[in-house]
């Protein structure tokens, strides 16, 4: 069997003495999905922040392509080159236009020439039907369009691993639609992801595993359809019924 | 105007509807509130114009009309006088000019170093932190008139070598070293007030801490603190002229060389008009600045 590109192996993260994380061991193989669902403030957002380095774990292990990440050894900045993150308020620059945002990371990271990161960077506007707003300013575009422009940023640097922090929360539900189309497309093109998200209806048709967590711990993990259709613990079940009722299944 | 007009209807029943700003046309109801608007503010400018002539005008009669008035003009406004004298003053003026660039140089490079020490995380820096930290409290809390005396007669005073002991530069330094602690504060607030979030996204695409300051915290936090700058550097040139107690020769003192020698106040006058006519265009300019941002700011919504 062939090295998972993340794996995580009994990582435990506590702020003070509240214990965010417990006992998480997860593995995603490439080319994969893996979905976080759960109520806020279970954990998931933490978690990603955790795989890409910008909080410490407090105890476990974290391997990327079965290096340990976590190693003090090791330089965050070069982990991160390798991990795309996109968060729930875009974080778009907004001193920056659309192009300048996406070709900072490879120009500045990555030693490529201005000529040759613009040009990879419109090709990537393009393929997400974003080219003429290459030269506007963040505050000029839609939540849906800064958000598939955070997308593409965080794209530019071709990342191993794709981390998606409930990226359609602060969006309406007519925008929610266009970025979730534009994480669909990845997905079809190989794409390794990790999402968090509230989206149940989309969890369903992008994931390849779904991780119910509650309170910091992993409660259920397992296919789409188990998770989400035949949920095996009560607390998921009473998850999902909620969220059933407000409409979002 | 009653409400079954409706808001408008009348002129979408004959177009296609959804088809904006085509053959709009205003209402009946629409002509009739901009006639009672334009009424109103007719109302207001002709109050505001008689409000201000009756209080200027009584201020300007009690000035003129008082016992001391002759002799106020005599020594103050005695223009011929003031003309006589506004070369040197302008000369003098030059030097105000001078130490203002110079000093707005230097002052924009130390505090904007102060300020990256002060916000830094880094270990290493630890003393320098604490360093920059108590510098910044102790000269913002002196007097800027203090630490010109201060520089100005104390280092002469100590007779090191190789120190200089021209007055010219010793007053520069003073007026460096107060104003960095100032223009360190701004900026730092600046620095504090870009969330975190963007420092988040930048060190996520692989952005170190040096090249997430450079890159994307810096150019918004300078951004965010251009209006306060530049009120800085509006004092910072009315500053310059307390220099002129340790014997430069700036406007101030050419005023006052001029005035002590026919005991007439109108060289003092002409040196203040003298700063306002570079002081108020600067001060408008800030407020369409700060105008500009604000505009900005608000235009930003979630971002």
């Amino acid at each position: 069997m062939s090295i998972p590109v993340l794996a995580l192996e009994k990582v435990r993260k506590a702020f003070g003495s509240e214990v965010v994380l417990e006992d998480i061991s997860i593995t995603v193989p490439e080319h994969t999905a893996t979905v976080f669902i759960g109520a806020s403030g279970s954990g998931k957002s933490t978690l990603l922040r955790c795989i890409n380095l910008l909080e410490q774990i407090d105890d476990g292990v974290i391997r990327l392509d079965g290096a340990d990440i976590t190693d003090p050894s090791v330089d965050p900045d070069e982990i991160r080159r390798k991990l795309g993150m996109v968060f729930q308020s875009f974080n778009l620059f907004p001193h920056m236009s659309v192009v300048e945002n996406i070709i900072l990371a490879p120009m500045r990271v990555h030693s490529k020439s201005r000529e040759e990161a613009i040009s990879e960077a419109l090709e990537l506007l393009d393929r997400f039907g974003l080219c003429e707003k290459a030269e506007q300013y963040p505050d000029r575009l839609s939540g849906g369009q800064q958000q598939r422009v955070a997308i593409i940023r965080s794209l530019a640097v071709k990342p191993r691993l794709l981390l998606l922090d409930e990226i359609t929360s602060a969006l309406d539900p007519v925008l929610v639609n266009e970025v979730l189309s534009t994480v669909r497309d990845l997905k079809e093109h190989g794409m390794t992801m990790l999402l968090a998200t509230h989206e149940m209806g989309f969890a369903k048709q992008v994931a390849d595993e779904v991780c119910f967590l509650e309170r910091g711990r992993i409660l259920e993990w397992g296919k789409p359809e188990e998770i989400l259709e035949n949920p095996k613990k009560p607390q998921t079940q009473e998850f999902l019924k909620r969220v059933h009722e407000a409409g979002r299944l | 105007m009653s409400q079954e007009v409706g808001r408008g209807s009348e002129n979408h029943s004959d177009s296609t509807p959804y088809s904006f700003g085509g053959s709009w046309t205003p209402s009946a109801v629409e002509l009739e509130r901009r006639i009672a608007r334009k009424a109103r503010g007719r109302k207001n400018s002709l109050v505001a114009a008689a409000s201000s002539i009756l209080v200027l005008g009584t201020l300007a009669t009690i000035v003129v009309t008082s016992p001391g008035w002759k002799n106020l003009s005599d020594t103050f406004f005695k223009w011929a006088y003031g003309f006589e004298v506004l070369p040197k003053i302008i000369l003098g003026f030059g030097a105000n000019v001078f130490l203002t660039v110079i000093a707005a140089t230097s002052v924009a490079i130390f505090g904007l170093i102060l300020a990256l020490v002060r916000t830094s995380r880094s270990p290493a820096i630890t003393p320098f932190r604490i360093l920059a930290t108590i510098y910044v409290d102790v000269f913002r809390g002196i007097p800027m008139l203090l630490i010109i005396l201060l520089v100005g007669f104390g280092i002469p005073a100590l007779r090191l070598k190789g120190v200089t002991n021209n007055v010219f530069i010793l007053g520069i330094c003073a007026v460096i070293i107060t104003y960095s602690a100032y223009v360190a504060e701004v900026i730092r607030s600046g620095i504090l007030t870009v969330h975190p979030s963007q420092r988040a996204a930048a060190r996520s695409l692989g952005l170190s801490n040096f090249q997430t300051l450079r890159y994307v915290v810096l150019p918004q936090a300078l951004r965010r603190v251009t209006p306060p700058l530049l009120n800085d550097l509006v004092s910072l040139i009315k500053d310059t002229g307390l220099v002129s107690i340790l014997g430069v020769t700036d406007a101030i003192r050419a005023a006052q060389i001029a005035s002590s020698r026919s005991f007439n106040y109108t060289p003092y006058v002409m040196a203040a008009g003298i700063f306002l006519l570079v002081t108020i265009p600067l001060t408008r300019y800030t407020d369409r600045t700060l105008r500009k941002s604000i505009d900005r700011q608000n235009a930003q919504g979630l971002a």
